[in-house]
């Protein structure tokens, strides 16, 4: 296990965050946009981790990555609500149908 | 007179007069506002008035008797012991001046027994003696200034009484006669004859019954106030209503343009003499301190009267000095001089001329002599009750009355003045009736005669004769006044005397009425008749201008540089006989002259005879006995102390006034005379208006000038046009002229400025202020609109910015923060 430092971590975080993003830029499914969320918040968690294993966060960190998740609960939570609601309204999910907020 | 019996007499007088003056009062609130809301055909305000002034009448001759009695008046001086000198003189005129000889004696000795009842009582509380027959006291007290009271106060005395009964006798009769008078304003529709409108109709309005004889009630109680004033100021007051008065009732008819005019013309010109009245009042009360005439009350020692002041206990002015340096010393009650911080408290003589010049000015407005006579004459417009009541009888006597009263501040320069105003007055008001048509302006310019024959008499000395024809003309004066009313009312309110004649037949009672009236005005006589107890057989006038001539004579002789005071007043004795007889023969004598006018006269109502008949009784015999009768003796009484004895080189200008005793040496000669002008006169009235010898036409025109120069009332009019009028309409075109071209036009540039400033500023905020504004809003407008487009809505697209943003952030941060 000598080869597992704090690189690999921020490694794998970074190829979740960006899969995360590209998720949420390409897909046009509400419910993929929130799964690439899900994608950038754990890359974003495994770094805190990794800062508080290696780094000198120490307990810090996990206690962010805890609120982190519970965060991403919450806003699961609510991004669901509106995802529900709009596909009552719309019959779809598909974000690109969704532009009564342009200006 | 004990104090115990002082009071008591004092009280009750109070109470009678208090009421006969307040009555009117009362009736007035009740008829001015009581027949605002009743009918206008109800006579109720009629009878209210009559009741109230009536009421008032009976009040006021019980308070001359209370008053007889109390002064233990002796009503007729008969003769007890001529025996000496009765034997030697038969002439009855002598007989007459005996008698006074013993009644003056008499009266001395009265006096001293009173003065010692004073002194034995009271000390010094009598020591002025003119005033032991009156009685003052305060209503109540309007207010306080530094040491000036200014009271309601009263002051009776005989002229007072006599006034009260005179003033309440001769207004009951007159508003009896104005119900007849009046009587067609007694309508909902009253037709103007006189105001025509633009239709070419007659001017229509409601009746004024009841607003009349509100009027007339207000004027009584005014009239009777000013004759019960205590004090100069209260007397000031009344002065003011009776003028107001004056005003209401000559603008009575105020739709004609002449009544209006004329009820200005009366107002203003009594403000011209109350001009002077004022100054008169403001000396005194600058130097005296006290607007009081006397004080009376043997039992309190309070501040003194004005009386009290200027002369001492004999009635006589002690003063310092020679010339422009003579001062007067005040004197206190009991003849001790008024102390003021140690110094002799005294007024310099020429203000005291001048204050009683001044108070003599408002005489002279309100009893027009000249030169204010001119308002008089305009007042006939008044319906004619008003001109019997007011403008003959009452209100222009009480500027006579106030000199009468005010008698003991006149100096002998003021007297002077007063004879001489009196003089020419006389003489222009009786050339003008000369020639005078109208019935009533013949009357009103006899008015101002008499009453400078009355100024006359109190400048020269003789207070008895002067108030005594006061009295005596009220009556005999309002009894023409309303003969000439009845004579109008019956010939349908026409006054030209040049259409009438001939009336005789159609109105006998006013005919006779009016004879007695021109009888007693005239001072005719039936010369040497006497009748045992009444002296000359005579009418009233004859006594009271009898009276006055006497004393011009006597006057005369004793300042021969004003002999003229007496050649005038004769020989306008004789004209006051000429055209009073001049009046009657052309009324009610000869042929008709307007057969229209004849047609239809008749003779008036009862109700308006019957005051006829009163006032002819008393215009024959209240004179009756001549000065020994009882009305001269009441005045008589209540003389000032320091006439009786005369005045030998009074004041600076060295004059002489006649006493008792010289006018009485005189008498028999100056009756003749007066008897021979009147005889003179009535004889020339005679001849011209009633046979006729002469064409009175023809006279006309052979003394065209004189003619116009007569009914031109002497130009008198055109004079003040010229000296007041024109002036001030020239002074206030330049005032127009100078608003048009000086202020208008400077105000007119301020406003052609403010425009042009104006138009600049709405340009400056039209293209500066409003442009930032414009500018700021646009941009922000344009700008939102410009970003708008970067709102897509797309949420792929915002990630993808926010993602590139970051990593370009990032990037940034890299290159450029330094570690």
């Amino acid at each position: 296990m000598e080869d597992v430092n704090l690189i690999k971590f921020l490694a794998v975080g970074a190829v979740l965050f960006v899969c995360g993003v590209l998720c949420m830029t390409t897909k046009r499914n509400a419910i993929g946009i929130l799964m690439g969320v899900e994608l950038v918040l754990n890359g974003a968690n495994i770094n805190l981790v990794a800062f508080s294993q290696y780094g000198t966060l120490g307990l810090d960190g996990q206690v962010m990555s805890l609120f982190v998740i519970v965060l991403a609960a919450a806003e699961a939570a609510v991004a669901l609500a509106i995802v529900l609601s709009f596909y009552n309204n719309h019959r779809t999910v598909d974000v690109d149908q969704a532009t009564e907020l342009s200006g | 007179m004990s104090p115990e019996i002082y009071q008591q007499v004092g009280s009750q007088l109070v109470w009678l007069l208090t009421a006969a003056w307040l009555l009117p009062l009362l009736g007035f609130l009740v008829e001015i506002f009581g027949g605002y809301w009743s009918s206008r055909t109800s006579k109720a305000p009629a009878y209210i008035a009559v009741g109230c002034i009536g009421s008032g009448f009976v009040l006021s001759l019980i308070a001359v008797c209370v008053w007889m009695n109390a002064t233990d008046f002796v009503p007729w001086k008969v003769a007890e012991a001529h025996d000496v000198h009765a034997t030697a003189e038969a002439d009855h005129d002598d007989h007459d001046h005996d008698h006074d000889h013993d009644h003056a004696d008499h009266k001395h000795g009265e006096g001293e027994e009173a003065l010692e009842h004073g002194h034995a009582d009271h000390h010094e509380s009598h020591a002025n003696k003119p005033f032991e027959k009156a009685f003052a006291g305060t209503f109540y007290r309007l207010g306080k200034f530094g040491s000036l009271n200014i009271t309601l106060d009263w002051y009776i005395d005989g002229l007072t009484v006599l006034m009260f009964a005179m003033v309440t006798l001769i207004a009951t009769c007159i508003h009896v006669f104005a119900i007849g008078y009046m009587s067609d304003e007694l309508t909902e529709r009253y037709e103007d004859h006189f105001v025509h409108t633009k239709d070419g109709g007659h001017f229509h309005r409601v009746g004024r019954f009841y607003r009349f004889f509100a009027y007339l009630s207000l004027f009584c109680f005014s009239m009777l106030g000013l004759v019960l004033a205590g004090n100069i100021f209260q007397v000031f007051i009344f002065w003011e209503l009776v003028g107001l008065c004056s005003y209401l009732l000559i603008g009575f008819y105020v739709e004609r343009h002449s009544a209006s005019t004329a009820a200005n013309k009366a107002f203003i010109m009594n403000r011209v003499g109350d001009f002077g009245f004022l100054i008169g009042l403001m000396i005194i009360w600058t130097w005296f301190g006290v607007f009081q005439f006397a004080e009376t009350n043997p039992e309190t020692i309070g501040e003194t009267g004005l009386f009290q002041m200027v002369r001492n206990a004999e009635g006589e002015i002690v003063s310092h000095g020679e010339g422009a340096e003579k001062t007067v010393v005040l004197q206190a009650r009991q003849g001790m001089h008024l102390q003021h911080e140690g110094d002799e408290s005294t007024i310099p003589y020429w203000l005291l001329v001048v204050a009683g010049l001044g108070i003599f000015a408002g005489c002279v407005g309100k009893s027009a002599q000249f030169p204010l006579q001119t308002w008089l004459p305009d007042a006939m417009e008044g319906p004619t009750p008003v001109s019997a009541l007011v403008h003959s009888a009452t209100m222009v006597a009480a500027g006579v009355y106030l000199v009468g009263r005010f008698y003991p501040m006149f100096t002998e320069e003021v007297l002077l003045v007063i004879a001489y105003t009196g003089c020419i007055t006389l003489f222009i008001g009786a050339t003008i009736a000369v020639v005078a048509t109208d019935i009533k302006k013949v009357l009103a310019y006899s008015t101002i005669s008499q009453l400078g024959y009355m100024m006359l008499a109190l400048g020269l000395g003789g207070w008895l004769a002067g108030l005594f024809h006061l009295i005596t003309h009220a009556f005999f004066k309002s009894l023409m006044f309303l003969c000439s009313g009845s004579v109008i009312h019956g010939c349908h309110h026409e006054q030209e005397m040049t259409k009438m004649g001939g009336l005789y037949k159609k109105m006998p009672i006013t005919c006779w009425a009016m004879f007695i009236g021109v009888v007693a005005i005239s001072g005719l006589a039936i010369p040497v008749l006497t009748i045992p107890g009444f002296g000359a057989a005579a009418l009233s006038g004859y006594h009271s201008k009898d009276a006055i001539v006497a004393t011009a004579l006597s006057f005369s002789g004793l300042n021969p540089l004003h002999s003229m005071l007496f050649f005038i007043p004769l020989i306008t004795a004789g004209i006051t006989a000429f055209y009073m007889f001049r009046m009657w023969f052309m009324t009610f004598f000869g042929t008709p002259q307007d057969q229209d006018v004849y047609d239809h006269a008749h003779e008036s109502p009862r109700l308006m005879t019957a005051p006829l008949f009163v006032l002819a009784f008393f215009a024959a015999f209240c004179a009756a006995g001549g000065e020994n009768g009882p009305l001269a003796q009441l005045i008589l009484s209540t003389e000032p102390t320091h006439v009786a004895g005369g005045v030998e080189a009074g004041g600076i200008i060295a004059l002489n006034l006649p006493s008792h005793h010289q006018i009485h040496e005189v008498h028999s000669a100056a009756g003749s005379f007066a008897l021979l002008a009147a005889l003179i006169g009535t004889l020339l009235a005679y001849l011209l208006y009633s046979l006729k010898v002469v064409d009175t036409n023809m006279m006309k025109n052979q003394g065209r000038a004189i003619h116009e120069f007569l009914t031109e009332k002497w130009m008198f009019d055109e004079l003040y046009d010229w000296m007041w009028v024109r002036p001030v309409h020239v002074v206030s075109s330049w005032a127009v002229a100078f608003d048009k071209y000086v202020l208008d036009a400077f105000l007119h540039f301020l406003s052609r400025m403010v425009v042009l400033i104006a138009v600049w500023d709405r340009k400056f905020d039209e293209v500066v202020v409003d442009r930032i504004v414009n500018v700021f809003g646009e941009t922000t407008y344009s700008m939102g609109r410009s970003l708008r487009a970067v709102q897509t809505g797309r949420i792929r697209q915002y990630v993808t910015f926010i993602a590139l943003s970051v990593v370009s952030l990032f990037i940034l941060l890299f290159v450029f923060l330094p570690r």
